[in-house]
């Protein structure tokens, strides 16, 4: 039979260690879960926008059928293209927030290059009607509307790990496990959406 | 004119909030209408009757969910932010298969939208959707069949994704029936393993999206009424259209 005076001890040593260490455990496990998460998303983030790239050759080869002297244009979206393709980042290099810019800028001039050239289209009408080049369309609009929301996504996971870094105990043991919060997408230049009012 | 700056001023200060439209809750198991919800009244009793049993008879055979919402009006929301939010809000398709799809009409602002979950991707692509609401629901709506288009819709819709995937096996043997099944299984199958050998190619060899026992989220039995939608996940794929 175990003294009073063990069993206060036995129960200070639960209180100062175990408790704050089953704590920190958790705190550690939830952030690594968070980030593991920011990671996965940011896979599927280069996924679309390699969806992307990818539609460009079939779409210049089609418009150039029918818009060839539209070469300028046609030369600006095969260039952003590979400019484009030559940025891709390991979860390890888009932690540097320069890297991240670097490559949203690239894409965006993608963006870009290939909203002009579909602008242009809008004045060939025979192309317009070719069953190929809509059907090219429809996949660079799913696209881009895939690039919405796997941004938004990754976006939201970034949210939530950075907003769990700086609360205790998770900003003492990121301190030790060395997590520093992740960079996010800014909004690009012109993309705010302008509140619609209707009177 | 400064009643209007003012507004414009609260508007812009509101920011993105003013203009995102609330997403409906969604059709709840036993309603009448789970796979139609026709939230803009464009659409008779026997119209939605009839699109129900046709959603309802391919999440039966095939698990996969097909939704068909109308709205009045986007109020200023962009289509595809509504759509996405509305999809996986509602988590249209079953969880593990993420195999929904959502044809969204906004009647007033005759724009619709085919949003196509992750796992049907493959199948129904976004140049397709865009095909069938191009050459299937426009002709239609533009001479104001809604029902119609939207029937006709559905329909090209599921021939696409018919087949990708198939219905678990509902599981409704009583707890009892199952353990002697399971005793039964203990006592002879050692004895039965060495005969199936050969049999195993056919067996083990299916599709490669047959789902195990239980795989099937909530509803999907064959059972009367809706099910509930099952919580599939979606990217942003599919197409969007005006008439």
């Amino acid at each position: 039979m175990p003294g009073p005076k063990t069993l206060i001890a036995l129960g200070a040593l639960l209180l100062l260690f175990v408790v704050p260490g089953c704590w920190a455990v958790s705190s550690y496990n939830g952030l690594q879960r968070e980030q593991v998460r920011v990671d996965e998303s940011w896979a599927q983030v280069q996924n679309v926008y390699q969806r992307r790239s990818d539609l460009v050759p079939n779409l210049v080869a089609t418009v150039k059928g029918y818009a060839a002297h539209e070469q300028s244009t046609l030369d600006a979206v095969v260039s952003a293209r590979s400019k484009a393709t030559a940025i891709q980042l390991t979860p390890e290099a888009m932690k540097d927030p320069e890297a991240l810019k670097r490559f949203q800028a690239a894409q965006g001039e993608l963006g870009g290059a290939l909203s002009r050239l579909m602008a242009i289209s809008e004045n060939y009408p025979n192309l317009k009607a070719n069953e190929n080049f809509l059907a090219l369309q429809s996949q660079l609009e799913g696209s881009e509307n895939r690039i919405t929301v796997e941004r938004q996504r990754f976006n939201a996971a970034v949210g939530t790990f950075n907003a769990h870094l700086r609360v205790f105990p998770a900003n003492v043991i990121a301190g030790f496990a060395g997590l520093t919060p992740r960079a996010f997408f800014q909004a690009d230049p012109g993309s705010e959406k302008v509140p619609q009012v209707k009177f | 004119m400064r009643l209007r700056g003012a507004l414009l001023a609260l508007a812009l200060l509101l920011g993105g909030t003013a203009t995102a439209l609330e997403v409906p809750p969604a059709p709840q198991p036993g309603e009448r209408w789970g796979y139609v919800s026709d939230f803009a009244g464009v659409l008779s009793e026997a119209q939605r009757d009839a699109l129900e049993a046709r959603c309802k008879d391919l999440d039966a055979s095939d698990s996969t969910q097909v939704a068909v919402v109308l709205v009045k009006s986007l109020e200023g929301d962009s289509l595809e932010d509504f759509s996405i939010r509305l999809a996986q809000g509602w988590g249209i398709g079953r969880k593990d298969r993420n195999n929904g799809v959502l044809l969204l009409v906004a009647v007033q602002d005759r724009k619709m939208r085919i949003e196509v979950g992750y796992g049907l991707e493959g199948k129904l692509t976004d140049a397709l959707s865009s095909e069938i609401i191009r050459s299937v629901i426009t002709p239609r709506f533009k001479a104001g069949d809604y029902a119609g288009g939207l029937d006709a819709g559905v329909e090209a819709i599921q021939a696409v994704v018919r087949g990708e995937y198939q219905a678990a096996a509902p599981v409704s043997a009583p707890p009892s029936e199952i353990l002697v099944f399971l005793f039964f299984i203990l006592l002879f199958g050692p004895l039965f393993a060495w005969k199936l050998r050969g049999m195993r190619a056919y067996t083990l060899g299916g599709g490669r999206h047959r789902g195990g026992w239980g795989s099937s989220g909530f509803g999907g039995s064959s059972g009367s009424g809706f099910g509930g939608f099952g919580g599939g996940s979606f990217g942003g794929g599919g197409s969007s259209g005006r008439w």
